[in-house]
């Protein structure tokens, strides 16, 4: 590279009107990967891919509590598994409209967000991470001894929920449009969302939430908004799993599972539009590249996360777009740190 | 339900209580003095376990096991603490929960490539393996009575560091105004440092301990970090006296569910239902315990904020 | 360097596309990491030992032995299944360590028609209501325990404790225990799932002065309780356990306080059957002198089976029908004798009594004591109709 003195325009800059067409590019190529797909031979990832944009979902709806809102929750796994437990629970009462299922799970992962929702907002950074943590724990417990659901063997969904015209789930490729078309609806929500007054309100919590208070938001119940609105998109992406694995156990909401999908927000890039997809398509595509060709696939991942903080502290998202692009006009990661409170929180000596 | 039984439980839940103190205790000194969520503790504990598990086995002195496990620990930590945990200090909490949950997964794959997945052999030093009759009518095991003994211990010691020597107050400087300590000559880089490789210490001790009573294997550190992070929480985090207390309460509310739950619902509900609901709500009391306590006090019993 | 990596990459595609239809494939899903990674990485040893001794064949014909961790999971193990059934179009399925992920998989295979041959789950639901002609178990879970109940009547053993972890497995292994022990069940204890401390428990039991404390605590929650029980002082109160309680890695990680532990299980490496000794002598010669646990040797067998089965029907796998029918009738000798499958798949076959002792070179192990139940057959038979 030759040396230069005049400072160059950062990539987002000068390739923004690609960057602008970009997303509309990449829906067309995932809309017409399952009619590809068996040209190619790679049938199989057509299912991998249903899997990444399920995953994204419930990624989308963390990061938006947590990039924009500030509010690092570590038992968003709990509201997956409500929404897929409240599709087990339909099943056996003899549903089987995939529609009024996944509605149900939506509503049902509104439901516990609101009620979860309300005791941990009265608490700030690391005590809020504890106790959302807490209380998924507790609904994990719950599905281990539901003896009815399957306790800690599962439940498998042996008939595909209709979709209607005769369709069901075991459709592959229209299973997986349906998905295409829920992920793109749930990230155009959000983006608009975080752009309308109810995002400007969020962030301006976010980053500092004593002069909103000032300002006399209702500051409260803005974040329960936003926190029911995550939990009600996890539960609906809890009940897409459901139908996409066929089979749903508390594994589901195990605590590791609930920090995979904030490692992966925080991979991708929190509080930047695309950061969630980004970081659920990179790590399970790694993920399932790794174990391959080794038993030990764990510490290439755990060698990622470290790179990523050290060498892209605003996540993948970060290395792509600039300040204007993250849509945030936010600073990414760095910002949630106020918010958790690293200032207020900073803890005073061993002994108070 | 006769009076031994009950003393027997009160005893059961100041050694699960002291144990989790253990561990806790380094956590909440990291976690408070130095603001970083180490979810690496974990992996720290269970290096602790495997190299006093090794050593015992082949040395055959266990007291000399506990030791090199807590030296070797404290060297991986060293190590650690450079590379790595001295640049997370002034970054936020989930940026350091993303890098030490990157370190679990590496230290778990580590210790699979050199010990193997099998879990280890630990076994209770022959002196200790049997029990002690506590008084007439309670034999209870001598190893457990080492382990209370030794809980308590550390809990004097870490009061008398943190409150009695020069270092402690250096630590206090340092965690409660870090720039003020800065410009008063405080060198907070070594402190901090210092703080890491005590905690790493602690939780190393706690590893080598409860080797002889648990299952060695992989994952075991991430199976204790749970229940020591509720522990700190619920204390305060920040606060050795207030891991203390939550310890002791998070033991006995553990144990006594366990213990008096299932019977008592017996004895008030239909024996179907009592059976499906005891076990149930036994596993969770300890998150209902947290929960309860956040709800009323949001930043646990003994904020430790400056 | 990237010129060399294009072309390993171009001979990797190539030779995939190059690939026979008719090659057998076997899919094995691996439980190395995770929960069950002790048990999962003795299975791959029965495995990678059976594999040698084919020489990488079945039947004679060239075969490819895929072998994938995925850590425990039945959701990870869903997406293998669908990987391995899609991608890889695999002829046999066989590896999980979990009931639970043996459930999360089955409906996938058996309507892909590949048969899983379980190498050590074999739960009620296959056994009975949800059985398939898809899928052939080594034991039923319950049948550890009904002769763990038989070995308790034989003792003379009138007052037992049980106890396990809460989930319904747990409840299914007491259950199974209570089928045919005919004394008084003083307690029934449900543990917390992945629980360390026992002191609580244990001083149930000791108040409780049962004759003798039957449990079922997988992996390393039965670690934990053993060593605590022992160092508590109850080791004069005998301890019975389905084997997969007291295995070689149970048994290797506990040390001393397991001496005497009485455990049952349809197979012990000291089985005077001349495939098992063989068996037995190949896998401690390859494997430092180890004893095999029963997860080996049920990786073994299940290797042998398929094996068997392609060499029954001359290679043809693609006729289904006819493999299945290999399948059921089994020409090759078992490591754990003789035995014949029930209307389930599940087979008819005894089961023993183990103690744990030392061998002579002093070293800690499983002893065959006898016979507890001969030709043995799950209770769940009945519901399977199909």
């Amino acid at each position: 590279m030759t040396p230069s003195f005049v400072s160059r325009p950062s990539f987002a800059a000068r390739h923004a009107g690609v960057l602008r067409r970009l997303p509309w590019l990449v829906l067309a190529v995932l809309a017409l990967f399952p009619l590809l797909a068996p040209l190619f031979g790679v049938e199989y990832y057509v299912g991998f891919m249903r899997r990444v944009m399920i995953v994204a979902i419930a990624a989308a709806s963390l990061n938006f509590i947590l990039g924009y809102g500030g509010m690092a929750a570590l038992g968003h796994a709990g509201f997956i598994g409500v929404g897929a437990y409240t599709v087990v629970a339909l099943v056996e009462a003899g549903v089987a409209s995939a529609w009024l299922a996944w509605g149900c799970a939506l509503v049902g992962g509104g439901v516990f967000a609101a009620l979860i929702g309300a005791v941990s907002l009265r608490t700030r950074g690391v005590y809020f991470i504890m106790i959302t943590l807490a209380f998924a724990q507790m609904l994990y417990y719950l599905a281990v001894s539901l003896r009815t659901y399957g306790g800690d063997d599962g439940y498998g969904l042996y008939t595909p929920l209709t979709l209607g015209a005769g369709f069901d789930t075991a459709h592959p490729q229209l299973f997986y449009w349906v998905v295409l078309a829920l992920a793109a609806l749930v990230f155009a929500v959000f983006s608009r969302v975080a752009h309308a007054r109810y995002g400007h309100a969020l962030r301006g919590i976010r980053d500092n939430e004593t002069r909103m208070v000032a300002l006399g938001y209702p500051v409260y119940r803005l974040k329960l908004a936003g926190f029911v609105a995550a939990g009600a998109v996890a539960g609906l992406a809890g009940g897409l799993l459901a139908s996409h694995n066929a089979f749903v156990s508390p594994g589901l909401m195990h605590w590791t599972q609930s920090a995979l999908l904030l490692v992966m927000v925080m991979l991708g890039g929190a509080g930047r539009r695309w950061g969630a997809a980004l970081g659920v398509a990179l790590w399970l595509t790694l993920e399932e590249a790794l174990k391959m060709y080794t038993d030990y696939w764990h510490w290439p991942l755990g060698l990622l996360l470290l790179l990523i903080v050290f060498h892209a502290q605003q996540g993948l998202a970060g290395l792509f777009g600039s300040r204007a692009q993250a849509d945030v006009g936010g600073q990414g990661a760095d910002v949630a740190g106020e918010v958790d409170g690293a200032a207020q929180e900073r803890a005073g000596s061993a002994e108070a | 339900m006769d009076f031994i039984f009950v003393f027997e439980q009160v005893l059961n839940g100041l050694g699960y209580g002291l144990m989790l103190f253990l561990i806790a205790a380094g956590l909440t000194l990291v976690f408070g003095i130095m603001d970083t969520m180490n979810l690496a503790h974990g992996s720290l504990y269970m290096a602790g376990a495997y190299i006093a598990a090794r050593v015992h086995e082949s040395s055959g002195s266990f007291a000399g096991a506990v030791l090199l496990a807590v030296l070797l620990t404290v060297v991986v930590a060293v190590v650690l603490e450079a590379l790595i945990i001295r640049h997370l200090y002034r970054r936020d909490h989930l940026v350091q929960v993303l890098a030490t949950f990157g370190i679990i997964l590496i230290a778990d794959d580590a210790v699979k490539a050199i010990w193997g997945v099998a879990p280890l052999l630990a076994s209770t030093p022959a002196a200790l393996a049997g029990p002690i009759e506590v008084f007439p009518g309670l034999p209870y095991p001598a190893y457990r009575l080492l382990l209370i003994a030794a809980g308590l211990l550390v809990a004097l010691g870490l009061y008398a560091l943190v409150h009695g020597t020069r270092i402690g107050m250096l630590v206090r400087a340092g965690a409660s105004n870090r720039q003020m300590a800065e410009f008063m000559g405080v060198r907070v880089g070594a402190v901090f440092a210092f703080v890491f490789a005590l905690g790493a210490a602690l939780a190393a001790l706690a590893g080598a301990m409860m080797a002889p009573i648990s299952a060695v294997q992989i994952g075991m550190g991430e199976a204790i970090l749970i229940p020591a992070l509720v522990v700190i929480v619920i204390g305060g985090i920040g606060s050795i006296r207030g891991a203390f207390v939550a310890a002791l309460l998070v033991g006995l509310v553990d144990t006594a569910g366990r213990a008096f739950l299932p019977p008592a619902l017996r004895a008030v509900l239909p024996p179907a239902l009592a059976a499906e609901l005891g076990p149930a709500l036994a596993g969770i009391a300890m998150y209902v315990l947290m929960a309860a306590v956040l709800a009323l006090k949001p930043a646990g019993l003994f904020p430790a904020r400056a | 360097m990237l010129q060399m990596k294009k072309v390993a990459l171009a001979l990797v595609l190539g030779s995939a596309l190059a690939a026979h239809a008719e090659d057998i494939k076997v899919g094995i899903a691996l439980d190395i990491s995770g929960p069950f990674s002790a048990l999962g990485a003795e299975a791959r040893d029965g495995f990678d030992l059976a594999i040698d001794k084919l020489g990488g064949k079945l039947g004679g014909q060239p075969a490819e032995f895929l072998k994938t961790d995925f850590g425990g999971s039945p959701e990870q193990a869903n997406q293998l299944v669908a990987r391995y059934l899609q991608r890889e179009k695999i002829t046999f399925f066989t590896g999980p360590i979990g009931s639970n992920a043996a459930l999360a998989v089955g409906p996938a295979l058996f309507a892909a028609k590949v048969p899983y041959l379980s190498s050590n789950p074999g739960p009620s639901a296959y056994a009975g209501e949800k059985c398939s002609p898809w899928f052939f178990a080594q034991y039923q879970n319950d049948t550890y325990d009904e002769a763990a109940g038989k070995v308790a009547n034989e003792k003379g053993y009138r007052n037992v404790v049980l106890i396990a972890p809460n989930y319904p497995a747990g409840k299914d292994h007491l259950n199974g225990f209570k089928r045919l022990y005919s004394g008084a069940v003083k307690d029934e204890i449900y543990t917390r799932l992945g629980q360390t401390d026992y002191a609580a428990e244990i001083a149930q039991i000791r108040s409780a002065q049962p004759d003798a404390v039957f449990f079922f605590l997988p992996g390393g929650m039965g670690i934990n309780f053993v060593k605590q029980f022992v160092g508590g002082g109850l080791k004069d109160i005998p301890l019975i356990a389905p084997g997969f309680s007291a295995d070689e890695d149970v048994i290797q990680a506990v040390g001393e306080p397991m001496l005497g532990v009485l455990n049952t299980a349809h197979w012990t490496h000291d089985l005077d059957i001349p495939a098992n000794v063989e068996f037995v002598a190949a896998f401690r010669n390859k494997y430092d002198g180890r004893y095999p646990s029963v997860y080996a040797a049920m990786a073994y067998d299940s290797l042998m089976a398929m094996d068997a089965a392609v060499r029954d029907v001359a290679g043809k796998v693609e006729d289904r029908e006819a493999l299945l029918q290999a399948l059921r009738k089994p020409s090759f000798k078992s490591v754990r004798g003789d035995f014949k499958y029930g209307v389930n798949n599940f087979p008819v076959q005894n089961y023993y009594l183990r103690e744990v002792g030392k061998d002579a070179q002093g070293r800690l192990t499983n002893k065959l004591i006898g016979t507890t139940l001969e030709q043995h057959q799950d209770a769940y038979v009945g519901a399977c109709k199909r």
